[in-house]
């Protein structure tokens, strides 16, 4: 088997509908080691949610795969039968959490029954309560969870209750990877960091070997990552270990994202912050070159024309032409950007 | 001091009744107590369900308080016509797209604005107007006005809002999580419009937030509330670097700190 967790290889998803086509994923290229805890962050409408469906192989319907490779401990997802999916993939190597998972529980379902369902389309049995009961309540009970939440419907728990509950589901089968997106969002934050320490343990106590997950909170991948991957506008602009991106970012796009975050420490106060000017292109119509280019400060000629190369850097990878050779002697681009 | 307090609230309570035969009571805010002064920006914080909104509604009259009292410039909140309290109260909400209409272009909410004001000045005034508040707060008239709500994002909406609140020139702006539908990249936009108002007009702020790192960067003082009722209040550095009641201090140390990392 491969050692690879992950590895995914120029992917490309696309929205197809009346409204057009839409660039959501535009070749991006990603390994994950067993072991790794990796974020992916970025603006909203950047592609992050997009990506995780297209590396679980769960696209909704407007979302298509088109092109690119994605191998999960070395199934090629894209390519194998659905039914070896389901079987040897989908749980027992990968499990995934959508975004927003807590809205689409069905109210009239206890957990238990959730389970049951869960159990059932994985191995085309029936399952009792004793069984589900038998089954869960060990695993549960590890991840801090009363027993008693097996009996209860989705509304009689708290928003940071069910986002655990969802966690502990989606690891029964003990997943190599799990992939989880914004299970923090809408929490508030003692429950986020309830949620935060879950994911760690779920991982120290070896139910999981690695994990993704996707989150606009830099400071709370901050918490659970090693490593962090920011998106923007359907590309991975740069990827490398999370305490060194955000010290010390190379690319613009994170360095001007850093620039707008609100750290809760005294000196906070005393700074005159500023947010990045304009907003996350249409994906229908990016920006030709580098699609950071239109909001960048250090916006190069060749940047407005010309796709920017994947550079290693110090064990990092930035998709930017400041890197190159081409961009240690290159000129700015003079221009008004707005910085409030 | 005490003379300058613009807004003053004192044992506010709201009950909120449920039910028809058997009706229940849930609790909303309880004797809340805190005022705002002249220019100040006071923050109310707290969990979801912790009574931020119900305190910010009673302030805005859009819902009546069981018990206590509001007092707008030294004067009984219900005591003024409803028209003149929203002249000197205005609101910023949580979703900006639900303050404007579809079918209009983004013009119309500033313009109606005028029409809160005693004086409403003729319509080549108002053009002036607005765009000159547009380029206080630092947008191009030009890339705003004639535009619809679909072709502005979230934080753009917002600071129009707040521009429209420059025109008015309330005593009390009552800003209900105004950021908390915007992407963290332009949030500080949306702050850093508020801390000018403050500045420029010497407005007062009723800021409502979950997120203390926001009440810390924009707030003078801060009240914490827990299940309606306000746990701790005081100047903002003091409440959040040295806080006194241990659910301030939990909820501080839940807050992810971007710079160093947590013993989980
Ligand atoms: N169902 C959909 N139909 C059409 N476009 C979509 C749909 N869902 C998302 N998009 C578009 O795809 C892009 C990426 O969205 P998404 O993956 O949800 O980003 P993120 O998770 O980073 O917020 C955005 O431009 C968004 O508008
Ligand atoms: N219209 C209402 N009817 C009944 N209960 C309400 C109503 N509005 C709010 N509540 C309750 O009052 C409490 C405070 O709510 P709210 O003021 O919205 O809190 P916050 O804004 O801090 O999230 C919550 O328990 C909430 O469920
Ligand atoms: S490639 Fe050019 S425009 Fe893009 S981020 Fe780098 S410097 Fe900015
Ligand atoms: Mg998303
Ligand atoms: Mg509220």
């Amino acid at each position: 088997m491969d050692k690879n967790a992950l590895v995914v290889k120029n992917l490309k998803g696309y929205y197809r509908g009346t409204f057009g086509v839409v660039h959501a994923v535009d070749g991006v290229s990603l390994k994950v080691d067993e072991g790794e805890r990796v974020g992916i962050a970025g603006e909203s409408g950047c592609g992050k949610s997009s990506f995780a469906q297209l590396i679980t192989g769960t696209t909704t319907p407007l979302l298509h795969y088109e092109g690119g490779q994605v191998k999960v401990y070395g199934y090629d997802i894209w390519k194998i039968s659905p039914e070896k999916m389901r079987k040897e993939v989908k749980c027992k190597l990968m499990s995934y959490v959508p975004q927003a998972m807590l809205n689409s529980l069905n109210p009239t379902k206890r957990v238990r029954e959730f389970i049951a369902d869960m159990m059932r389309e994985r191995t085309g049995r029936k399952y009792s309560i004793d069984e589900v009961r038998e089954m869960a309540i060990e695993h549960f009970e590890r991840l801090g969870l009363d027993g008693y939440v097996l009996d209860v419907y989705p509304h009689e728990l708290s928003g940071g209750m069910a986002q655990r509950v969802i966690t502990a589901i989606s690891t029964l089968g003990s997943p190599k990877l799990l992939i989880t997106d914004e299970p923090t969002s809408a929490l508030d934050v003692t429950s986020q960091k309830r949620m935060i320490k879950l994911m760690i343990d779920i991982q120290r106590e070896g139910i999981i070997k690695s994990l993704i997950c996707i989150s606009h909170d830099l400071a709370a991948l901050n918490q659970l990552c090693d490593r962090i991957v920011i998106m923007y506008a359907g590309v991975f602009v740069e990827d490398g270990r999370v305490d060194e991106v955000i010290n010390n970012p190379f690319h613009p796009y994170t360095r001007m994202l850093m620039d707008s975050l609100l750290p809760l420490e005294p000196e906070t106060k005393d700074k005159e912050l500023s947010s990045i000017s304009g907003v996350v292109p249409d994906l229908r119509n990016p920006p030709p070159g580098c699609r950071f280019h239109p909001r960048c400060d250090q916006c190069m000629e060749i940047c407005t024309r010309k796709e920017p190369p994947e550079v290693e850097k110090d064990g990092r990878i930035v998709k930017c032409w400041l890197y190159t050779k081409i961009g240690e002697k290159g000129k700015r681009v003079k221009r008004h950007l707005e910085r409030r | 001091m005490k003379g300058d307090a613009v807004v003053r609230v004192k044992n506010l309570t709201k009950l909120y009744t449920s039910g028809y035969i058997r009706t229940t009571e849930v609790v909303g805010a309880k004797n809340v107590s805190f005022d705002i002064k002249k220019g100040e920006i006071f923050c109310l914080v707290g969990e979801s369900g912790s009574g931020k909104t119900t305190v910010g509604n009673m302030i805005l009259r859009l819902i009546k308080p069981t018990s206590g009292k509001i007092l707008l410039d030294g004067k009984d909140a219900f005591s003024y016509d409803k028209k003149a309290y929203w002249r000197k109260v205005q609101a910023v909400f949580q979703d900006p797209y639900s303050s404007f209409n579809f079918f209009y272009n983004v013009d119309k909410p500033l313009n109606d604005a005028f029409d809160l004001l005693e004086n409403s000045p003729s319509k080549e005034e108002r053009k002036k107007i607005i765009r000159s508040t547009l380029e206080t707060i630092g947008m191009n008239p030009d890339e705003i006005l004639g535009r619809y709500p679909h072709q502005l994002s979230g934080g753009q909406m917002q600071r129009l809002l707040i521009a429209r609140s420059l025109i008015i020139r309330p005593s009390l702006l009552v800003a209900d999580e105004p950021t908390s539908m915007i992407d963290a990249s332009t949030r500080v936009a949306v702050l850093n419009e508020l801390l000018r108002l403050k500045k420029v007009a010497k407005m007062s702020v009723l800021f409502i937030t979950h997120d203390l790192a926001q009440a810390y960067y924009i707030g003078d003082r801060i009240a914490i509330m827990k299940k309606g009722e306000i746990i701790e209040q005081g100047p903002v550095r003091k409440v959040i670097f040295s806080p006194k009641h241990p659910y301030t201090k939990n909820l501080v140390a839940s807050v992810p700190p971007l710079h160093e990392r947590w013993e989980l």
